[in-house]
């Protein structure tokens, strides 16, 4: 299989990292080769933080600029610093509740309004979904659960490599158990809400 | 996944692993006894699973206090017979190097291996060092690995290789391999040898000259031996593509070659060598005729291409050698897929370059790593600063040290002026306070202090040093994760332990100030900072706060919210300006709001608002907070 290359982008305490295991071993389970690369440490401190992955074929989970089949931003601001992984086929899902960086106020560049956001990803692929995760999170029962919001709304997007059922499985594999109800619900909700977007 | 699948899974098994997972994994399946190291990004993981492991399987484990002493440990464990594994950040290395030079000397019985995880790109580190350079000075073999799975398989032959020629290994990953996960396939465990004998050989394990003459001998003649192994070994391995022109490759930077490669359909041939040091020469020289040119892709430093071009020296050989120093490749930082594509076109004269890729001309705001809502460092860094003010000392040197509260560097605390290594604050204090008349006042965190700090504070105060000292004390190894440290009442293994006094080292070391502080009360704080400012010699503050991200699982049930009054606030902003605390912003209409689910409710904002705007607010069980 030509790999799916997939950037998923966001802040420090998102939860990315989390996400991109179940997707990895969702892959395992599959049978599908996969490749994931994180950065840990000093850049957790609410500093930027990016997976790779690519699932089928590869032997780096690093993607050439441009390449990313899937970019799954967990922040507005993040998609917009991603946007050299995206190409005009590549599917962007994207929440829509930014997170201000710290230094915000004493920054040379202020942060773009989420409609300049749009329009530069949509300037490059017409495959653009925004949703508020933030809200869904919190609808299905706690913010925290904004990652399988991200990542409901990832298994809708067409030619996604993993079925549902396998990413369901894996998210019981990894979640605390008395999570799961929420997560499920988040997971559910961030998938419906993409679907009808696509269609 | 459970992390104690990791120990009981079976041979055949498979599990979506980390490469520092994959090590640990290797470390069962070759029945290390004894591991150690001090926790460094990107290996800390390694550790992590292992404190978790090592009981349930048998292993001795610790978190030693520095990377020298978990050298030291481990290798007297090998030189008792057992199998032991030590493994560390590449800066970790230098640290260990005293005695990892003369460990290639005294060898070992059991087998050994010296992980050193670097981190090209210098993700969170001081340097990008190479520590292949490690296995050149200390004469001992080297291995590389590219992903996890060769992790594992890595560890076990280094520990029969290890074994059979009685010398220690280096395994090296980077970054991009530590952190990289992908399918693992187990083998079987090793049952773990419990206790080891060690057989008194002092010509063997004593290296005074006279003995260190000869330890050298054998050791050059053992490495002549291995020679013969790393140029037969399958671990170098050739991917034959057709053409004529090949690439030479190792650890994470063959993966951006396969994949460049095989995706642009590339007609070339690319030798990858994991065995790589001794390096082996014949093998490159069997590559090399088969190819015209040859471009050597590795990170970081040009260490195998001088090799090659070694090679190609002494056979006399007509062959064009590309790669960092004819500026084909760069010469610093980690690569990936495009630079090795838009390098092998500049080796061809031609343009290559991936798709069209999309910018954005919009300029973006950065987004530095901060520290935490509510954490104690930006707590101390606040009150040094308006105490200094207070005093009217201005011309304030700050020397730095390694951990989380290096971010004091970023606007507005502007507290890290200087930094080498770990421990540095205190060493390069003291040359401060000679070579300036300025006031000097240092940061250096509680595992820091344990792991550097203690000989360069005995220098300070017989050395009749000025300067004050801050010892961050946060019960944690904080950036890396949250080890334990000598300062807790647990070891590496989650086992009770002794708690070592920080304020009663500090006495030990001759310091007569020594205060401890909550850095939470600030007024409290600021007058003991300001006797601190005043005392002449060196003044020790013992800033004690739990770090937050272990403190708030206590906090949770504390029913307070901490709200700004609209009606007293002048939005003077000194919370959002001064403080900076990532919980704290202003709303679109200018108002300052607090985040509930971010504030930690450290109070800090409370005592340091000038118009007392701030307060806190209890509230129900069922209230607001959520």
């Amino acid at each position: 299989m030509k790999p799916y290359p997939i950037y998923i982008s966001g802040v420090g305490g998102q939860g990315i990292i989390k996400t991109s295991v179940i997707l990895g071993e969702s892959a395992m389970k599959k049978g599908l080769p996969v490749v994931v690369g994180e950065i840990h440490g000093m850049s957790q401190r609410g500093g930027v933080v990016s997976t790779q992955m690519k699932i089928g074929k590869s032997y780096s989970p690093l993607i050439e600029q441009g390449g990313a089949d899937l970019l799954l931003a967990f922040e507005p601001l993040e998609a917009l610093r991603a946007i050299n992984m995206v190409n005009e086929n590549s599917y962007v899902v994207m929440n829509t509740a930014p997170i201000y960086p710290f230094n915000i106020r004493q920054s040379e560049h202020p942060y773009p309004d989420l409609s300049t956001i749009l329009g530069e990803l949509q300037s490059q692929t017409k495959k653009v979904i925004a949703m508020d995760a933030e809200d869904i999170a919190k609808k299905a029962g706690h913010i925290l659960s904004l990652n399988m919001v991200m990542l409901g709304g990832a298994a809708a997007v067409p030619a996604f490599p993993l079925d549902k059922e396998i990413i369901i499985e894996s998210m019981q594999d990894n979640l605390p158990e008395r999570s799961i109800p929420i997560n499920m619900k988040a997971f559910e909700e961030g998938f419906r809400y993409c679907s009808q977007q696509i269609k | 996944m459970n992390i104690k699948e990791i120990l009981t899974r079976h041979n055949k098994d498979k599990l979506f692993l980390m490469g520092n997972e994959a090590a640990v994994r290797g470390a069962l399946e070759a029945g290390v006894a004894v591991a150690s190291t001090y926790p460094g990004t990107p290996s800390s993981e390694i550790g992590d699973v292992l404190s978790v492991l090592a009981h349930d399987a048998g292993m001795y484990f610790e978190f030693s206090i520095n990377e020298k002493v978990a050298l030291e440990v481990s290798a007297a464990a090998a030189a008792s017979g057992l199998r032991s594994f030590t493994f560390m950040k590449h800066v970790g290395v230098n640290v260990a190097a005293d005695s990892l030079v003369s460990l290639a000397y005294t060898s070992v019985r059991g087998g050994m291996v010296i992980l050193t995880a670097d981190d090209p790109s210098i993700f969170s580190s001081q340097n990008e060092q190479d520590n292949r350079h490690y296995a050149r000075l200390a004469n001992i073999p080297l291995l590389e690995a590219s992903n996890p799975q060769e992790v594992k398989d890595l560890m076990k032959y280094a520990y029969q290789l290890s074994e059979e020629f009685e010398i220690p290994i280096i395994l090296r990953t980077t970054t991009r391999v530590s952190h990289m996960r992908s399918v693992v396939e187990f083998g079987p465990l090793t049952k773990i040898k419990g206790k080891g004998h060690f057989d008194k050989d002092p010509q063997r394990f004593v290296p005074v000259p006279a003995a260190a003459r000869i330890m050298h001998k054998n050791l050059v003649e053992k490495m002549d031996k291995i020679t013969v192994l790393s140029n037969n070994s399958s671990l170098n391995q050739v991917y034959d593509q057709g053409g004529h022109i090949g690439i030479i490759t190792s650890g994470s930077a063959f993966n951006y070659a396969m994949d460049v490669v095989e995706e642009n359909e590339l007609p070339v041939n690319i030798l990858k060598l994991t065995f790589t040091y001794p390096f082996p020469e014949k093998k490159v020289l069997e590559f090399l005729e088969n190819v015209e040119r040859v471009l050597v892709v590795e990170e970081v430093d040009p260490v195998m291409e001088k090799e090659v071009l070694a090679v190609i020296g002494k056979h006399g050989l007509k062959k064009r050698v590309h790669g960092k120093l004819d500026g084909t490749l760069p010469m610093i930082y980690e690569f990936n897929p495009d630079i090795v594509l838009e390098g092998f076109g500049r080796m061809m004269g031609v343009e290559l370059s991936h798709k069209g890729t999309s910018h954005t001309s919009i300029g973006l705001p950065n987004r530095p790593p901060t520290l935490c809502p509510g954490c104690p460092h930006r707590a101390a860094y606040f009150e040094v600063k308006q105490t200094a003010a207070n005093l009217g000392i201005d011309d304030l040197i700050f020397p730095t040290d390694i951990g989380c509260y290096t971010l004091g560097i970023e606007s507005p605390y502007e507290v890290a002026d200087y930094l080498l290594s770990m421990g540095s604050s205190i060493g390069t204090s003291c040359g401060f306070s000679k070579a300036t008349d300025q006031a000097v006042v240092s940061f250096i965190g509680d595992s820091t202090f344990f792991h550097a700090g203690i000989p360069p504070l005995i220098n300070a105060v017989h050395n009749k040093n000025h300067f004050v000292l801050v010892i961050l004390d946060n019960r944690t190894t904080a950036m890396t994760g949250g080890q334990p440290h000598p300062g807790l009442p647990v070891d590496g293994m989650g086992l009770e332990a002794p708690e070592m006094s920080i304020p009663d080292i500090v006495k030990a070391c001759g310091v007569e100030f020594v205060e401890t502080i909550n850095p939470l009360n600030v007024k409290k704080s600021q007058e003991t900072f300001e006797k601190a400012l005043q005392f002449e010699g060196v003044a020790v503050v013992i800033s004690q706060y739990p770090c937050m991200l272990i403190k708030s699982r206590a906090e949770r049930g504390k029913n307070v919210i901490i709200q700004v009054q609209d009606d007293k606030c002048i939005n003077c902003n000194t919370c959002v300006m001064e403080l900076t605390c990532p919980a704290i912003y202003t709303r679109d209409d200018g108002k300052i709001r607090i985040d509930p689910l971010m504030c930690r409710k450290c109070n800090v904002c409370v005592q340091t608002c000038p118009e007392k705007a701030i307060r806190a607010k209890r509230i129900d069980k069922a209230g607001e907070e959520e």
